[in-house]
C-alpha cells in the first residue's frame, strides 16, 4: 500500500547561477537590488556612520565606571558609576540594608526554578511541588518573622523582588483566568456566557491605571472598619483580573480557529465536555496562540511599572528616586539604560521562550 | 462478500433490531432535513446509503450518535433511548463508532494516542492493556508500522485507516460511516474501502453514507436511497441496482453509474 513512485528524477540537479548565491548574491538580492534600494542602503550606511562611533565614544571609552558623581560631571562620557553605587537600592528598595541578602537569594531561586520549568523534560507533577515548595521558602526569606528571620512589613519591599512578584505570579493566575473567561463565552448557558462577555468588556474598557486606582482608592472604602488588605496584594489583583481579559480574548480566537470536526470526533469517542476541552481542544487552540499570548504576557509585564501610582516602589520607582539624589542628578540616561536592560532581558527570553515551544509542540500540521 | 445474499437471510429475521428508529423527525430553524424516517436495522447487517447533496443522509446517521438532535420521534440503540439524558448519550456513543469523511484525527496526539485516548478516558482502559488492543487494530488496517508519528505526517488513505482503526478500539457494536472515501485521492479509495469489507466480512454491523457503488454492490444486505430528507427507496443490492422503481432514485443512478 505504500507509494511506488520511482525516487530519481529524470533530469539531472545542476547547480544555481554563482551571482545569486553566495555573499554576492546575498547583497545584490537585499542590498542593492535597484537604485532606490542602493540609495537607501548608502544612506543608512551612512546614518550609522553618523551615531554608532559617537555612542561607542560615550557609552564605552570616555564613560566612568567606578566613580562618584563629582567626578562624573567632569567627564564627557557616560556616567554608569551610578549604577553600581546606588545598585542595592535600585534592586531592593527600602528593604533593611543589613537584611538584603535575603530577597537576593529569592530572586536567585525564582531564576533557576523558571529556567529549570522552560524544559519540557521537567514537566511533570514533582515540578508542582517544586514550585510549591520553592514559593514558601521565598515567601519565608521575603516576609521573615520565622525561623530567626525578623519580620519584614511588605510595604518595605521594592525593587526587582517586587517587580518580579507582581508579573510572574499575575502572568501565573491570569492565564487559567483567562482560559476559563474564554471557554465561558463560548458557553451555551446564556448566563453563565454574558457574564463572561460583560466582565472582558468591562476590564478591556478601562486602563490598567484606573483599575489600581480602584484598587488602592476606591476598594478598601468598602471593607468595614479596622479591616485592610496589603497593598501588593490589592495591585496583584488588579493585574491578573486586567491581564486576564486580554488572555481571554485571545483565547477565544485560538478555540474558534478550531475545526467542528474536532469537537465531533471527540464527541463521537464518547469523551465528555471537560475531557474533550483538555484533551483535545485547548491543546490545539492554546499551540496556536502561543505568539498572540506571549506578546500579552511581555506586555503584562511592563505594566506591572504602572504601580507606582499606587505608590509602591517597583524596579523603575527605586531607579526614579535615585536620581532625586544631588550627588547623582542629570545621570538619568545611564539609570534608565539600565533598568531598560533588565527590562528588556526578561521580555527577550520571554519570546524566545516562546519560539522554542511553538518549535516543539509542532507536529506538521 | 459473496456469501451477501445467504447473510440477508441471517440477520434480516432478527426481532432484536439493534437501531429502531420510528417516526423520526428533525429540523434545522425551519428547514425540515429528515422527514418521518423509519428504520430498523438488525445485528450484522449492512446498509449503504446513498442520495444527492442535502438529502439528509449524513444528518440522518448523525442523529444515531447524537451529533444531531432530532425534534420528533424515536431512536433507539441496542435498547438505549435516546434523550437529553447525557448518560445515555454516553453509552451509547460507546457502542457506536464514527468513520468522518474528514477523518477528523487529533494533530497534535501520535497515532497511538489517537487510539488509545477514547478506551483510557471513556472505558478506563489501563495504558498498557489499550496499547496492546490498539496495535492489534493498527495491525489489522496494515499501518502498525506508523503508530509513533503523528497524522499530519500521513496520507489521507493512511489517515482514514487510522481513524476506522480509532474508532474499532473503542469495542463498538455498529460502526457509521459518513462518506468515508470522498475526500480521498482517487488511488487512495481501495485501500481503504478493503479496509471496510473485512471488517464486514466480521460480521460488523455497518451504515455507510457513501456513492461508492461497488462496495454497495458487494458488500451491502440492502441500499436505501435518500431524497428530500426522505427514503425514498430501499431494496437488496441486486434489485436496487437492476430495477430502481422510483424515478428519482433511477435518475439518480443514471448519474452517478456513467
Amino acid at each position: 500500500m505504500e507509494d511506488a513512485r520511482p525516487q530519481q528524477p529524470f533530469a539531472d540537479n545542476i547547480k544555481p547561477p554563482r551571482t545569486s548565491v553566495g555573499v554576492i548574491g546575498w547583497l545584490k538580492a537585499n542590498l542593492f537590488n535597484s537604485w532606490f534600494n542602493s540609495l537607501l542602503t548608502l544612506l543608512v550606511l551612512f546614518l550609522f556612520y553618523k551615531t554608532i562611533p559617537p555612542f561607542v565614544r560615550w557609552a564605552f571609552i570616555d564613560s566612568l565606571w567606578m566613580s562618584t558623581g563629582k567626578e562624573c560631571l567632569a567627564a564627557d562620557g557616560a556616567c554608569w558609576s551610578i549604577i553600581p553605587a546606588n545598585l542595592r537600592f535600585i534592586l531592593f528598595g527600602f528593604y533593611p540594608y543589613e537584611e538584603q541578602w535575603r530577597p537576593a537569594i529569592a530572586i536567585a531561586m525564582l531564576v533557576s526554578l523558571l529556567i529549570y520549568s522552560q524544559y519540557r523534560r521537567n514537566w511533570k507533577k514533582s515540578l508542582f511541588y517544586i514550585w510549591i515548595g520553592g514559593l514558601v521558602v521565598m515567601g519565608i526569606l521575603m516576609r521573615g518573622g520565622l525561623l530567626g528571620l525578623t519580620s519584614i512589613e511588605t510595604s518595605k519591599w521594592g525593587g526587582l523582588p517586587l517587580t518580579l512578584l507582581l508579573s510572574v505570579f499575575g502572568l501565573t493566575a491570569a492565564y487559567p483566568l483567562g482560559i476559563v473567561l474564554a471557554l465561558g463565552r463560548q458557553s451555551r448557558l446564556p448566563a453563565i456566557r454574558s457574564l463572561c462577555v460583560v466582565y472582558i468588556e468591562l476590564i478591556r474598557g478601562v486602563p490598567l491605571i484606573s483599575l489600581l486606582f480602584m484598587s488602592s482608592v476606591v476598594f478598601p472604602l468598602f471593607l468595614p472598619e479596622g479591616v485592610s488588605v496589603n497593598a501588593i496584594l490589592r495591585a496583584q489583583v488588579a493585574i491578573i483580573l486586567f491581564t486576564a481579559a486580554y488572555i481571554a480574548e485571545v483565547v477565544r480566537g485560538g478555540l474558534q480557529g478550531m475545526s467542528k470536526g474536532q469537537y465531533e470526533a471527540a464527541e463521537a469517542i464518547g469523551l465528555n465536555y471537560v475531557q474533550t476541552m483538555r484533551l483535545i481542544i485547548l491543546p490545539q487552540a492554546l499551540k496556536i496562540v502561543i505568539p498572540p499570548s506571549v506578546s500579552i504576557l511581555i506586555s503584562a509585564f511592563k505594566d506591572t511599572s504602572l504601580v507606582v501610582i499606587i505608590a509602591l516602589y517597583d524596579l523603575l520607582k527605586t531607579t526614579q528616586s535615585i536620581l532625586g539624589d544631588p550627588r547623582w542628578m542629570g545621570f538619568s540616561a545611564e539609570a534608565y539604560i539600565f533598568v531598560a536592560m533588565i527590562y528588556f532581558v526578561c521580555c527577550f527570553y520571554m519570546s524566545n521562550f516562546s519560539r522554542k515551544l511553538e518549535r516543539e509542540l509542532d507536529t506538521g500540521l | 462478500m459473496n456469501n451477501a445474499t445467504q447473510d440477508t437471510a441471517d440477520v434480516a429475521h432478527g426481532d432484536d433490531p439493534i437501531i429502531r428508529i420510528s417516526q423520526m423527525h428533525k429540523w434545522y430553524g425551519d428547514f425540515h432535513v429528515l422527514k418521518d424516517i423509519n428504520l430498523e436495522v438488525q445485528r450484522g447487517e449492512r446498509i449503504v446509503i446513498c442520495g444527492p447533496s442535502g438529502s439528509g443522509k449524513s444528518t440522518l446517521i448523525r442523529c444515531i450518535n447524537r451529533l444531531e438532535e432530532h425534534q420528533r420521534g424515536k431512536i433507539i440503540v441496542d435498547g438505549i433511548e435516546l434523550t437529553n439524558d447525557l448518560k445515555n448519550i454516553e453509552k451509547i456513543r460507546m457502542e457506536v463508532g464514527m468513520v468522518f469523511q474528514h477523518f477528523n484525527l487529533f494533530p497534535h496526539l501520535t497515532i497511538l494516542e489517537n487510539l488509545t485516548l477514547g478506551p483510557i478516558w471513556v472505558r478506563k482502559t489501563p495504558r498498557k492493556e489499550a496499547e496492546e488492543t490498539a496495535m492489534v487494530y493498527l495491525e489489522k488496517v496494515h499501518i502498525a508500522e506508523q503508530a509513533k508519528k503523528f497524522p499530519g505526517q500521513l496520507s489521507g488513505g493512511q489517515q482514514q485507516r487510522v481513524a476506522i482503526a480509532r474508532s474499532l478500539c473503542m469495542k463498538p457494536n455498529v460502526m457509521l460511516f459518513d462518506e468515508p472515501t470522498s475526500a480521498l485521492d482517487p488511488e487512495m479509495v481501495k485501500e481503504v474501502l478493503d479496509v471496510m469489507i473485512s471488517l464486514a466480512e466480521e460480521g460488523m454491523t455497518m451504515l455507510v453514507v457513501s456513492h461508492e457503488m461497488g462496495f454497495a454492490r458487494s458488500v451491502a444486505h440492502r441500499v436505501m436511497f435518500m431524497d428530500y430528507g426522505q427514503i425514498v427507496e430501499e431494496n437488496n443490492p441486486e434489485d436496487f441496482f437492476n430495477n430502481p422503481r422510483n424515478d428519482r432514485t433511477k435518475l439518480f443512478l443514471s448519474q452517478i453509474l456513467h
